[in-house]
């Protein structure tokens, strides 16, 4: 087996500095749609006292679910000692921690007072999830930074097995308190199920790891180095069986509201009548964010491409999105049941009427922003730590 | 020479020590005899002995009558909340305070109409509270469930775990307000049983008093565990529930004929 040997990502000017000057101009609109809803309040947002959770949050929780899920390859290579993953672990962490900082910077400046971030780090009610989560986040930063330390530094590699398990349960505590945001709620019918956790937990698995392939990919034709094909293969295997896994949540999920007859008007309204949402349903997450990349990823007649499986991976990762979406902005406006069996004749505050939501520009643009903000760290920690190997050719003598 | 400039240099360091020790009890002094004189004149304390509560029933509750609404909105200054130039009659309505509203609903099976206040109801276990990451959102112990606007990060948790829809945020820029509440932009705000009435020694909320001289009487508020108050009487002679029952939130607000 050859030795490996990793380096700094180091491409030409142009080409290294150009992409992160696109990301940066990218970031900078972000922070200024941010600026833009701050200074003149929500209003100008589609977000209302119906809907208050909008489109940042769906980038926001879309973003760090992929977080960790993005840390798998690493835990692969670690905890269950995969050597074709090995090499690809310290990338895994570098991606995990930009994913989770870019959604973090999309959570954070969507708060009504981001100002007020000092009270979020000082303050704490520990019954809070959110309060738990904040603890779970900057705990995730510090454990995969120390366990890329391990990774690169050879003075404290015998601690890397140790810093690696560490930061699987981490991982999967830290989802499971994403998913726990809406699980753990009673009030909104379309949550207040422990299925979420799980559910969240195998969502990160598929989308983190499309992050991945897509990440992987660019930065070895960014920077011209090698990509063997018996790597991509088993990753996009494993994205595949990802893939099938979210769908089986999903089917429990539903069978378990369709059930319940007083979960039957939600049910309707995601997979039936609910106007945009099932069609995001069906159409986003079902069939461009499933059975195409499932057709993609299994066919014979694609197995090799290395186009292919950047297409299946970009249609997981917008399934992903549409599926992120329905959660939270169809969960939110779907009207509370306060009085079953009556209908409501009038109300100002839209009781028992479905809440529209539009998103607007500067939501979107903050969002995006969000993901530009993970590319770059990933960009910029590439170039600085060796991430990367030099090249990630088909090993001669290791089977399949 | 070397001894005597040490004793010197003693002698400033002390008295730099002392000058900023005044300095300092200077600073702080007037706070602290400020505050606690204040406290004395306007605190009684809030107790557990009391628990606030609110009978509304829905038999008496006018159809075209919005009194109650209309008084909380100008006992909290909620009238005061502009609307932003340029934003829809749709967006407003979705996007302004509204801390109770009138509900009207209609029986599937019996067509029977009702008409109500719908505000927040006070749960003895609120999830609000339980969500909330920094603790802005609390209950006090006279069981009025409130947001601290110094701590509220507004990140809308509250909202998203309330099973009523009682709270708001503020979305827009806080041009006027009332001393006695204070608003801001980017928080969280609901009914607070006028707390500032309440601390004030008032036994009545601005909406109690509104449909009281209405006429209507509607609504009654009162201490839940005073054996001899109006409302504790009340709940012995009428059949009341609580909205969303089955969530054991044990509200503080309680309906008659829903």
């Amino acid at each position: 087996m050859k030795k490996l040997h990793y380096s700094e990502l180091w491409c030409s000017s142009p080409r290294y500095w150009g992409g992160l000057a696109l990301l940066a101009f990218i970031i900078a609109l972000g922070l200024g749609s941010a600026y833009y809803m701050e200074h003149h309040g929500h209003w100008v947002t589609g977000m209302s006292n119906q809907v208050v959770w909008g489109l940042p949050h769906v980038f926001a929780i879309f973003l760090i679910v992929a977080a960790s899920g993005a840390l798998n390859v690493a835990s692969i290579g670690s905890v269950f000692g995969g050597p074709m993953y090995k090499p690809l672990g310290r990338f895994s962490a570098l991606l995990a921690i930009g994913l989770l900082a870019g959604g973090l910077v999309v959570l954070l400046l969507d708060l009504g007072r981001p100002d007020r971030l000092i009270v979020a780090m000082t303050k704490y009610n520990f019954k809070s999830i959110f309060a738990w989560n904040i603890l779970l986040y900057t705990g995730f930063f510090a454990i995969v930074g120390v366990y890329i330390w391990t990774m690169i530094d050879r003075t404290v590699n015998k601690h890397y097995k140790m810093v690696g398990f560490a930061a699987f349960f981490w991982r999967l505590a830290l989802t499971t308190g994403t998913g726990s945001i809406f699980g753990f709620l009673v009030a909104r019918e379309a949550y207040d199920t422990a299925i979420l956790a799980p559910m969240f937990i195998i969502m990160s698995f598929s989308f983190g790891l499309a992050f991945f392939i897509l990440a992987l990919i660019s930065a070895y034709w960014w920077a011209g180095r090698q990509l063997g094909e018996l790597r991509l293969t088993k990753l996009k295997n494993l994205l595949g069986v990802f893939i099938g896994a979210v769908l089986y949540f999903t089917l429990v999920y539903h069978l378990t509201n369709l059930y319940i007859t007083a979960k039957h008007g939600v049910e309707a309204f995601v997979l039936l009548n609910g106007g945009i949402y099932p069609v995001m349903f069906w159409l986003g997450q079902i069939l461009i964010g499933s059975i195409i990349p499932l057709f993609l990823i299994y066919s014979p007649a694609f197995s090799k491409s290395r186009f292919v499986i950047s297409v299946a991976s970009v249609l997981v990762l917008i399934g992903g999105f549409f599926q992120v979406y329905v959660i939270v902005i169809g969960g939110q406006a779907y009207p509370m049941s306060l009085f079953p069996g009556k209908e409501v004749l009038e109300s100002s505050f839209y009781d028992g009427v479905v809440a529209s939501y539009v998103p607007t520009l500067p939501e979107a643009m903050l969002g995006i922003g969000g993901i530009a903000v993970a590319m770059a760290l990933v960009a910029i920690g590439s170039r600085m730590l060796k991430v990367l190997p030099e090249s990630l050719e088909d090993p001669e003598d290791e089977c399949a | 020479m070397g001894k005597h400039d040490d004793q010197l240099d003693m002698k400033r360091r002390e008295f730099i020590g002392k000058t900023v020790l005044a300095a300092g009890a200077a600073t702080v002094a007037p706070g602290i005899l400020l505050t606690v004189a204040r406290a004395a004149n306007e605190t009684r304390g809030v107790t557990s002995a009391v628990r606030w509560g609110m009978l509304i029933d829905t038999n008496k509750c006018a159809d075209d009558c919005t009194a109650c609404v209309d008084a909380c909105n100008k006992e909290n200054g909620i009238d005061l909340v502009q609307r932003p130039e340029g934003a829809s009659d749709a967006d407003w309505n979705a996007q302004r305070p509204q801390w109770i509203r009138k509900v009207k609903l209609r029986d599937m099976a019996t067509q029977v109409v009702t008409t109500l206040p719908m505000m927040c109801q006070h749960c003895e276990y609120p999830p609000c509270v339980d969500v909330c990451p920094t603790g802005a959102s609390f209950k006090r112990a006279d069981g009025i469930v409130m947001v601290d606007r110094h701590i509220c990060i507004g990140c809308r948790y509250c909202m998203m775990a309330c099973p009523y829809k009682a709270r708001s945020f503020i979305h827009q820029n806080v041009e006027n307000q009332l001393v006695a509440v204070p608003r801001g932009k980017g928080c969280v705000e609901s009914c607070n049983f006028c707390v500032q009435r309440i601390d004030a020694g008032n036994t009545t909320t601005a909406c109690q008093e509104a449909c009281d001289k209405a006429g209507h009487k509607a609504i009654l508020f009162g201490d839940l565990k005073d054996p001899e108050s109006e409302i504790t009487r009340a709940f012995k002679t009428h059949n009341s529930r609580q909205i969303r029952a089955e969530l054991k939130l044990n509200t503080g607000v309680r309906y008659i004929d829903v």
